[in-house]
């Protein structure tokens, strides 16, 4: 904020360096002086206005509802309204006494429920990523390369799902893939199998679910990115004798790497909490801390130990992502 | 009750936006919370134009969502259907208020045995009036599982069908789906094993698991309210459930012109019964409208309307001439003495209870 603009530096001098003549002269340059600095005034501070938004955001709906969280997580289960023990409170009014329970944490740990429960998200969420990395590059890669006219529609195409509520769409694929389903069916039809496959209610309905679903998130990010790659590199590089699947390996590949990582981050992190997916397709073997997280609230109604589930998920997640963005910035600082 | 819902999106879609504050003269504005599908079609529209007060009417479809409204604060509902064990903790938590009964005198019509059984839940019958009760049975499709049997004898009206490995092995194929609930599966697992229904020894869940353990392979899904669909659909040819969302499968199938019959069972071993009752939350801006609407419930032409919609049993004898015989004289829905005799009245678990069931059952589920 301290920064001057060059053009107002420019301008500056001028206004200053006037000789001092009539009074009314004078009088009409201090406040064309004001005015200037009002307006100066009045740009950084809707500057600073259109900076604050997005802080003020995070504050309410994100950071807010975090410190709400954390404080019930130490907090322990009672039965009545709210259904958990205040952490201040005036004993006999007299004196404040804060009580802290750390059990939850410690409890979190006991349990191998809770970190089996983490690591089969990880694992869903790992595999799922890679799976729609590995469908998602392709189309992003066709989108970018195809002609203006037909690029918009195949983007429309992609977003157009979005139109559908996600749970009717989710549901379709109980449609599709159950022993008596579309999919089986056609299979039957055809003679390829006799028996159904099991399609549904496995590890499998549910790394097609999250997969269906995320495409978009992984598809516009590439696609923004590789949208944006300067053509004359490959050339270059076809004209050093370069193979195109070398040119695409040894150019496109690494240039991408940014689309990848935030079309990556932008399916891992929601597929880690997902819950409603693998709710309606994934089967019983499905552990996922989404699905543990629901039952702490629901079943047990234990809001504490709820808390502290979801804020070890947290700290679980956010602290290899801020590991993960440290050094991509600390290697593109090295490169430059 | 739990009837068939899509449903995340009804628990969530609900917006709330009431002004609070008790005044002398209360507004004329009633909001009821209540389970999806639970009343007659005219009901509230009736309510209306008699009492001239205006009803915002939401929906749930599981008492977890409820109980998590409500203990959230301020849910701003002034009329509820929590299901009795539900209602017990309710009760001892202060979270719904005594009702005054001399501004229901319809409370004279209640059953009076049905309304002891109540107390098990509600000392004294202070806090709620009967609204609907039912069982949780098996729903089942007799065709689809005598093909599966392939000619051996099913023994259809037992648990046995679902417990047996003998016979869940055999039924895997034409799909068997179970409630995912722990407070609803414990209770009917421990009276089939001969333990107390609220038995809080670990050995005893330690059985159960083990039980639970060799009829796991064979089920298709666990979810409370799937199986509506598939029983239905005839993706399931047994599932356990609660007796209502049976029967809108079975009606749901008939519409459907299905080359096969849903039906609900009360297994000869017993089961659990459960009441939905209407009660005031402690902090319902409307206690007064909340007991009029209560009162004009209990009418026996009202309440005799509404079981005649949604096919599950009233406490409220006078309401016969109000329900159409094929319902009243549906032992699965208004069950012989005898039967009677077999349904237990489930109690409210304490925490740790609820954990050691909740763990328990993640154990079943996960197969770890």
């Amino acid at each position: 904020m301290t920064h001057v603009r060059p053009e107002e530096q420019a301008r500056e001098p001028g206004a200053v360096g006037v000789p001092e003549a009539e009074e009314g002269v004078r009088a009409r340059r201090m406040t064309g002086h004001v005015s200037r600095w009002m307006s100066r005034r009045l740009r950084i501070g809707g500057r600073g206005l259109v900076i604050a938004i997005p802080y003020v955001w995070l504050l309410l709906f994100f950071l807010l509802p975090f410190a709400i969280v954390f404080k019930i997580s130490f907090a322990e289960y009672r039965l009545g309204l709210p259904p958990y023990t205040a952490l201040v409170e005036w004993a006999e009014g007299t004196y404040l006494r804060i009580q802290l329970a750390i059990g939850n944490y410690q409890f979190l740990l006991e349990d191998p429920l809770y970190v089996e429960a983490y690591l089969g998200s990880l694992k869903m969420a790992t595999v799922s990523t890679i799976l729609t990395l590995l469908v998602g590059y392709p189309m992003a890669y066709a989108i970018a390369k195809a002609r203006p006219s037909t690029r918009n529609m195949l983007l429309l195409l992609v977003i157009l799902p979005f139109w559908t509520s996600f749970l009717i769409r989710v549901y379709a694929w109980i449609g599709i893939l159950k022993s008596n389903g579309l999919l089986n069916n056609f299979l039957m039809w055809t003679g390829i199998i006799n028996e159904p496959l099991p399609l549904l209610y496995n590890e499998f309905s549910v790394y097609l679910g999250i997969t269906y679903s995320y495409l978009p998130f992984m598809i516009l990010p590439l696609y923004a990115n590789l949208e944006k790659l300067d053509r004359s590199l490959l050339e270059a590089a076809a004209d050093l004798g370069a193979k195109p699947w070398k040119a695409f390996l040894t150019v496109t590949l690494p240039l991408s790497v940014p689309g990848i990582v935030a079309g990556s981050l932008l399916v891992f992190i929601p597929a880690v909490g997902e819950f409603v997916i693998p709710d309606l397709l994934g089967g019983p073997e499905t552990l996922m801390i989404g699905r543990v997280l629901w039952s702490e609230f629901f079943n047990n109604r234990d809001w504490p130990v709820a808390s502290a589930v979801a804020i070890a998920m947290l700290v679980l997640l956010v602290v290899p992502i801020m590991l993960f963005q440290h050094y991509q910035a600390r290697d593109a600082k090295k490169e430059s | 009750m739990r009837q068939f819902t899509r449903s995340l999106i009804a628990g969530t879609a609900m917006a709330v936006a009431m002004a609070g504050g008790a005044v002398a003269q209360e507004e004329k504005v009633l909001n009821v919370y209540n389970w999806s599908d639970y009343i007659a079609e005219d009901t509230i529209a009736n309510f209306e134009k008699e009492t001239g007060i205006k009803v915002n009417y939401d929906v749930y479809d599981s008492n977890e969502m409820l109980e998590a409204k409500l203990l959230a604060g301020n849910s701003g509902y002034d009329v509820i259907v929590p299901t009795s064990t539900f209602l017990a903790r309710f009760v001892q938590g202060d979270i719904v208020q005594p009702l005054d009964k001399s501004k229901i005198p319809n409370w004279k019509h209640l059953d009076e045995d049905l309304m002891k059984g109540l107390q098990a839940n509600d000392p004294g019958n202070e806090h709620a009036a009967i609204y609907q009760w039912g069982t949780n049975g098996l729903g089942v499709i007799p065709e689809k599982i005598d093909a599966a049997m392939a000619g051996e004898e099913a023994p259809m009206n037992s648990w046995d069908l679902l417990f047996k490995p003998e016979y869940a092995s055999k039924l895997a194929d034409c799909g068997i789906y179970v409630l995912d609930s722990p407070s609803e599966i414990f209770p009917i697992t421990m009276a089939y094993l001969g333990h107390p229904h609220n038995t809080d020894d670990p050995a005893h869940y330690q059985e159960a698991e083990e039980l639970w353990m060799e009829i796991r392979p064979y089920i298709k899904k666990f979810h409370s309210s799937e199986y509506i669909n598939a029983l239905a659909n005839g993706d399931a040819c047994l599932a356990m459930g609660f007796s209502g969302d049976v029967f809108q499968a079975k009606f749901r199938a008939e519409e459907a012109g299905k080359d096969f019959t849903v039906g609900y069972v009360i297994p000869k071993e017993g089961t659990a019964m459960w009441f939905d009752t209407l009660a005031i939350p402690a902090d319902a801006p409307h206690p007064e409208n909340a007991h009029t609407f209560i009162n004009y419930i209990l009418q026996p032409e009202v309440i005799g309307g509404i079981t005649d919609y949604v096919a599950y049993a009233n406490a409220v004898p006078a309401s016969e001439p109000y329900v159409s015989d094929e319902i009243w004289n549906d032992p699965a829905i208004f069950p012989t003495p005898e039967v009677k005799q077999k349904l237990f009245v489930d109690t409210p678990a304490g925490q740790k209870l609820d954990r050691l069931r909740t763990r328990t059952w993640n154990k079943i589920k996960t197969g770890r």
